[in-house]
């Protein structure tokens, strides 16, 4: 047995900080074992709570508003336009969720990453590790949401299925930027702030409504921020009206991600190699 | 002596600190640890063990000097080095989320080791540590003693090389560590190189082949734990009590009794090599202590006169 041993693990060349084990799978299955013991409830109430939006709002609303327009020109009931935007909030949700709470109690409590950091992973095995978990539980959220969509009618389109790997890439960003700006976070009170950044970004991100009641400048700050990207890019896909902007949607959560995941590997290093 | 596992030469480490000199945390370190060996760090809070130590386990880079472990220089071999050790922190970082069993299986993944080794070792792991009936018990419901054995258990999961506790019985009640030492005693036996930090004397002279003393980032002395006792102190000490605020002035007039008289807050050393004859001199000149004790002389005599502190403050 030793021998499989000094096989699985010597010749990592590299020094105390070295980034990469390539051996993020090992956080994602951590995740997945702490998961079976934790609370379902948390884990229902997150699928549920863009399905109770859509009930109140799509039906209830809609049947006061009609249609609406999209940035793409379609006329659309209001469910099949506030839809897409739910599923990008709960892609968001599920990935905040993880990289956030969990993250900073892990960080600050738990001392996790300070026992994984003294194996053979590194930093950056942690940090995709953890996104990645993160991303787990967006997608099943997300592929849930995906089904009542279809069992209401409320996807137009083919291009619809393309919505899921988008979420994937709406939750990476998230959970890829809350794991980062979590790691810079020292109390509870820091934590409220992600909450105070969360809400307005869920209420203004032409999540509702369309953004065209603002004047331009108010617009230019909702398209400043990620979700707004998030919920365009899937309403294209659900209603089937795609469109060359569409890549700059996906380029800002590439960004975002990359972003992310160098602030909280540097952050890691920072923390736990010294 | 077959070739050292760990060797460090003149190790530095200081931190940065905002608007100030530097935080010298390690000031000028040289050892070596030999295969198999039980060495100790011994020092009070803030010499700088555990600062070595991380040096030792590849979290923290030197800030000069030399240093090998296993052949290797953590500088370029950082992960390498670390998936050879193992590591007993100071505070316990298990994993509160997940159960006895699944902390060791986890930890074995972390290594990269294949899941059905790890399953294997965590079950022989269990055993060793005397948890097989927790194996189900999440973190939490441990005592200290139960989590502190977890904690070793994860940290032989990967066959390591060398075990690096720190503070190993900090913070458990007298049985547990007696186990505890009863567990480490046992890798000794089967050759593992076991490093380790104390401020507990009885403990370093239970466990340590070969030991430090280190204050201030610095060493003050290198031994086994007898021949510092017998280099620095005497062989038997006498404790005397006279009051808080008689001791001093008592103290004067104990000159000459012994080889030396050391003064406490709250009692007089005498070191000397026949505590018994001491104490009867003592009482000759007409003194009455309120009590007074013979005890062999310990690392802790050894360390409150090289630095002129005790170690427990």
């Amino acid at each position: 047995m030793t021998g499989v041993i000094e096989q699985a693990t010597v010749g990592r060349r590299g020094g105390v900080r070295a980034l990469w084990a390539g051996n993020p799978w090992a956080v994602v299955q951590r995740g997945l074992i702490a998961a079976r013991s934790s609370s379902w409830v948390v884990v229902l109430s997150g699928f549920f709570e863009p399905v109770f939006y859509l009930a109140s709002m799509g039906i209830g609303l809609g049947a006061l508003i009609g249609t609406v327009q999209t940035s793409g020109g379609a006329e659309v009931s209001y469910a099949a336009f506030i839809a897409p935007a739910l599923l990008a909030v709960s892609a968001m949700n599920g990935a905040i969720y993880d990289s956030t709470w969990n993250v900073f109690f892990k960080l600050n409590y738990g001392k996790l990453y300070e026992g994984m950091l003294a194996t053979s992973l590194g930093p950056l095995d942690v940090a995709l590790g953890e996104i990645l978990y993160a991303l787990l539980r967006g997608l099943v959220y997300a592929a849930g949401f995906m089904v009542i969509m279809q069992i209401w009618g409320l996807n137009l389109a083919w291009t619809a299925i393309l919505a899921l790997p988008a979420v994937l890439l709406i939750a990476f960003g998230f959970a890829s930027l809350g794991m980062a700006v979590t790691s810079y976070m020292k109390t509870f009170q820091h934590m409220d702030w992600i909450n105070f950044v969360l809400l307005p970004m869920f209420l203004f991100s032409a999540t509702l409504y369309p953004i065209t009641v603002y004047p331009e400048w108010v617009q230019g700050i909702v398209m400043a921020f990620p979700l707004w990207h998030g919920v365009e890019l899937i309403r294209g896909f659900t209603t089937g009206v795609l469109s060359p902007d569409m890549g700059w949607h996906i380029l800002y959560y590439v960004v975002m991600i990359a972003v992310g995941l160098v602030f909280t590997t540097k952050r890691m290093r920072a923390l736990f190699l010294d | 002596m077959p070739e050292a596992v760990i060797t460090a030469e003149s190790l530095r480490k200081t931190y940065k600190v905002k608007g100030k000199a530097d935080f010298v945390a390690v000031d000028d370190l040289s050892f070596e640890v030999a295969p198999g060996e039980s060495f100790g760090l011994l020092g009070p809070n803030g010499a700088g063990k555990s600062t070595t130590m991380k040096m030792i386990g590849a979290v923290s880079t030197r800030t000069a000097g030399s240093l090998s472990i296993l052949g290797l220089d953590p500088d370029q071999y950082g992960p390498e080095i670390r998936s050879r050790l193992g590591v007993v922190p100071q505070q316990d970082n298990l994993d509160g989320e997940l159960n006895a069993r699944e902390n060791l299986f986890i930890y074995g993944r972390y290594f990269g080791l294949p899941a059905k080794v790890c399953h294997e070792k965590a079950d022989e792991l269990l055993a060793f540590a005397q948890l097989e009936d927790k194996a189900k018990s999440r973190v939490d419901a441990l005592s200290g003693g139960m989590k502190r054995r977890l904690t070793i258990a994860r940290g032989l999961i990967n066959d390591p090389r060398i075990l690096l506790l720190d503070e190993p019985t900090t913070g458990l009640d007298p049985q547990a560590r007696h186990v505890l030492w009863d567990r480490l005693f046992r890798l000794k036996e089967r050759g593992t190189t076991l490093v380790l930090t104390t401020h507990y004397m009885d403990e370093a002279e239970q466990l340590c082949d070969r030991l430090i003393v280190v204050d201030k980032g610095r060493i003050m002395a290198e031994g086994t734990p007898s021949s510092l006792i017998r280099q620095h102190s005497s062989r038997e000490v006498l404790e005397v009590r006279f009051g808080s605020d008689r001791n001093q002035q008592v103290a004067g007039t104990l000159e000459g009794i012994g080889d030396r008289v050391e003064v406490l807050p709250d009692r007089i050393l005498v070191y000397t090599s026949d505590g018994e004859a001491a104490l009867e001199r003592i009482t000759a000149l007409g003194l009455s202590p309120i009590t007074s004790l013979v005890r062999r002389s310990s690392l802790e005599d050894v360390f409150l006169r090289l630095t002129g502190r005790s170690l427990i403050e």
